[in-house]
């Protein structure tokens, strides 16, 4: 697999993640504010801002703004539009790997931004949420059906698993300073389509410690933070493996990290997770962006380009 | 309901060019009878309502070219162009017989140059070609080829003879779209495809191929070959992917390959891996920056020294636009006569060399009323038409071939043949050329039984490139009525034989009617107890 290809992929599976589980954020966010008469929605709009990683804006943070800025803005890659717009141009060029079924899946997507960004004007922006829905869906479900399992699937679905991370963690640090009961908290569970899974596991109502229990370290929801990141490992360690097998230390620099952020999680008990959680949220985040970069440095390193010089300089 | 063909005949007539389709007004020539008559009941909006459906398809898949910085659907209209098999033999002979000479005059040029010798080319003519390069002399190709794949212009003349336009011999492309229509063809017009035997296209892929690994360095057993795109911004990127995805090969840049110690490595997620053949999309100026243009960084340093090495196979060989100069062109007939001893089979059209001094004269008193065209441009860029052009265009056009006789070559205008085109809402008659595509694997040359025909979609326009607003048709060879493929039936079963049935899918288990009815009582009594009395 080229470096370079790989690196598209691994970028593929970020930003379809992403414009995914902002969808589902926001989708919440608007839904909450509509519901929720005592909310107040400025400050829950820059709430949600500052744990998507946008500063405040001069502009009003009512529900509408704040869609503007994480839906729809074309230059932010982190909005939807940004991030299916930054896959669809990692999918462009890997044409030749990626299956031409995703591909299409990915550019019909895109071609289609603009009008269901109309759409969502006129209806509200809930259609819009529902269709990147669906459509990363798909792009999800052909991944699985039409990528044979070789090294490009694994790229993406460790980017995808890296996201997952990254954006709950970012979800879960935006309800934590708020009371254990609130409704909030089925809300956060919403948005990651984990409340009617939580309610099965649990049989009770919703309470604070363990919505984080829950979507922290349960060990079979494959949207929870322990479950993606033993993704992210397994992976990891696939594409480590066939490059000799280390029967001491390990040398590959994102499979410690990623190991030890799962140990972590997964020997604290429940009280501990709940008292730790700002600081652990913050080393998720961390753990997110370092295990990307040692991947890249691994991967896809190259060189830039040369250029030639034609005179000798004076 | 508006007839489509509506008109037609009075604007056919008018272009005064050959038409595919018609003999003579409203009578269909023989092989576009049954087309004629799956079209003629069919309605405007019909066929609107399909070309959009084909829009969205092409939109969808990415098929798109890039017009000014704008990703645009490459227009292709739903009308086929059709040609029967012993019109097609002519064709396939022809080029088969050009490329063959093109390859034998390319080996001689950068090798003993015998023809130069010879006296059949001037030597100047050659040492002047802007393709001439002397970093490709003695480059020899493992298995003597230069050209892999090679697309020959073709136009029909107004007798309805074809001839040959243009031989591209560096890196045509187009055959992308020729897969591509084909698909998108049997989905929207599925109906036509059953009363025609139509020849496949889809296995241009499989053949090349087979010609990228034939051609590689004869010590290397399994070569692996690559396709080498300048990268997504390039306005054919979509056949550089499409090309290598049907191969099963690595789509790479520039910036994927090293050269160290001649032999040629991608970069990859398991460390550098050795690269054999190298089926490059890039132009010989882009491609070494050592040899060529040092400032580009869509190449690789290095290439064409390995090449010489024999350790890596460039495909299509470097320097070979020296064959497919324009002024080159006129000298194709002679090489032909030269180098096989045959007559040519596709004559050329009508030329003028301008530095003879008296040709030029010749030209230069008429330009009003010839094509003149740049030597070594590709794309339509810089032609200009003399019936078309202002006064001032031609006096600066005169000044310029002043200048440099060298630069231009000048002919008849040909009125290309027209076929049937949708334009608004009816079948206007527009101007076609075809382009065959052929690979050379060293043993056989193979044309790819179709290939891209072109239309000039504005009314009257006789430039049929797609950066100049042009279109496509599929282009159906039909394949002859006895051909022994067709009555071979799936597994070899004897005529005549069902096939066995195999036993059908398991299903599961289902509530039985019991049941159902109990629960559906169930319900109604329910209903029943909580109505308020």
């Amino acid at each position: 697999m080229l470096s370079r290809v790989a690196e598209s992929l691994f970028w593929i599976g970020r930003y379809s993640e992403r414009a995914e589980h902002t969808a589902r954020i926001l989708d919440v966010h608007v839904q909450r504010v509509l519901e929720d008469p005592w909310l107040d929605e400025a400050s829950a709009g820059r709430e949600l801002l500052a744990v998507m990683g946008l500063p405040a804006p001069d502009g009003e943070t009512d529900s509408r703004g704040v869609t503007e800025l994480l839906a729809f803005d074309p230059d932010n890659p982190s909005s939807i539009t940004g991030a299916i717009c930054a896959a669809r141009e990692n999918a462009r060029g890997a044409r030749d790997v990626v299956s031409s079924e995703v591909w299409e899946c990915l550019n019909a997507t895109w071609n289609d931004l603009s009008h269901s960004e109309q759409l969502a004007r006129r209806l509200g922006p809930h259609v819009f949420f529902r269709t990147i829905r669906e459509r990363t869906a798909m792009l999800a479900g052909l991944v699985d059906a039409t990528l044979a399992r070789d090294d490009g699937w694994r790229f993406l679905v460790l980017g995808r698993s890296l996201e997952r991370v990254d954006m709950t963690g970012r979800l879960l640090s935006s309800s934590i300073s708020e009371d254990p009961a609130s409704q909030s908290w089925v809300s956060l569970l919403r948005s990651c389509g984990a409340h009617e899974a939580y309610l099965r596991t649990y049989r009770r109502a919703v309470d604070a410690s363990r919505v984080a229990e829950f979507l922290l370290l349960d060990r079979l929801f494959p949207r929870s933070v322990y479950w993606s990141l033993s993704m992210a490992e397994q992976i990891l360690a696939e594409l480590d493996g066939a490059r000799g097998r280390a029967r001491f230390t390990l040398d590959d620099k994102a499979r410690r990290i990623v190991g030890r952020t799962r140990t972590e999680l997964e020997f604290r008990s429940v009280d501990e997770l709940v008292d730790d959680m700002p600081d652990l949220l913050v080393s998720l985040q961390r753990t997110c962006s370092t295990v990307s970069e040692a991947v890249t440095t691994r991967y896809f390193a190259r060189d830039a380009p040369r250029s030639w010089a034609t005179e000798v300089p004076a | 309901m508006a007839d489509l063909f509506e008109g037609y005949a009075a604007e056919a007539e008018a272009t005064a060019a050959w038409d595919e389709v018609f003999e003579a007004p409203d009578t269909p020539r023989g092989v576009y009878s049954s087309l004629y008559d799956a079209l003629q009941p069919l309605s405007s909006s019909d066929l609107a309502g399909r070309k959009a459906a084909l829009d969205r398809a092409f939109r969808d898949a990415g098929i798109t070219f890039n017009l000014f910085g704008e990703e645009r659907p490459f227009p292709l209209d739903l009308v086929p162009r059709l040609l029967d098999n012993p019109e097609w033999e002519i064709i396939e002979r022809g080029i088969t017989q050009r490329i063959r000479t093109l390859e034998a005059f390319l080996a001689d040029v950068y090798g003993r140059a015998e023809v130069l010798e010879d006296g059949i080319v001037p030597r100047r003519l050659v040492l002047s070609s802007a393709h001439f390069h002397r970093a490709a002399h003695g480059i020899d190709p493992p298995n003597g080829v230069r050209a892999h794949v090679s697309g020959i212009d073709l136009i029909r003349d107004e007798q309805g003879g074809f001839r040959v336009l243009e031989d591209n011999v560096r890196v045509p492309s187009g055959v992308s779209y020729v897969v591509e229509n084909r698909r998108a063809m049997t989905r929207v017009f599925p109906e036509l495809f059953a009363t025609h035997r139509v020849r496949p296209v889809a296995d241009y892929a499989a053949h090349l191929l087979y010609a990228l690994r034939a051609a590689g360095p004869p010590d290397v057993a399994d070569p692996t070959v690559v396709v080498l795109t300048p990268g997504v911004y390039n306005s054919a990127y979509f056949e550089h992917a499409l090309l290598a995805r049907q191969m099963g090969v690595e789509l790479v840049e520039g910036r994927d390959l090293t050269v160290r110690n001649n032999n040629v490595t991608m970069r990859t997620t398991e460390g550098d891996k050795p690269v054999h053949v190298v089926y490059r999309r890039i132009d010989d100026d882009w491609l070494d920056p050592l040899h060529f243009r040092p400032e580009s960084v869509v190449g690789c340093a290095g290439l064409l020294n390995a090449a010489r090495a024999g350790r890596v196979t460039i495909a299509n060989a470097v320097g070979n636009g020296v064959a497919d100069d324009k002024l080159m062109y006129t000298y194709v007939p002679d090489l032909i006569r030269y180098y096989l001893g045959e007559e040519p089979i596709l004559a050329n059209v009508d030329t003028y060399r301008l530095e003879e001094p008296d040709q030029r004269a010749h030209v230069l008193e008429r330009l009003d009323q010839l094509v003149l065209k740049p030597v070594d441009g590709s794309g339509g860029k810089g032609i200009v038409i003399g019936p078309q052009a202002s006064a001032a265009e031609l006096d600066a056009l005169r000044a310029k071939i002043e200048a440099d006789p060298r630069g231009w070559i000048a002919q008849r205008v040909v009125r290309l043949s027209t076929s049937p085109t949708l334009a608004d809402d009816r079948l206007g008659p527009r101007h076609v050329d075809l382009r065959p595509f052929a690979v050379n694997d060293g043993t056989k040359i193979w044309v790819l039984p179709g290939g891209l025909t072109r239309v000039a979609l504005p009314r009257g326009s006789l430039i049929v490139n797609s950066s100049q607003g042009g279109g496509s048709k599929d282009t159906w060879v039909l394949a002859p009525e006895a051909s022994t493929r067709e009555s071979v039936s799936i597994r070899n079963r004897p005529a005549g034989m069902s096939p066995p049935v195999a036993e059908g899918p398991d299903i599961g288990p289902s509530a039985s009617s019991d049941q159902q009815q109990q629960q559906q009582q169930q319900q109604r009594r329910q209903l029943v107890v909580v109505r308020p009395c």
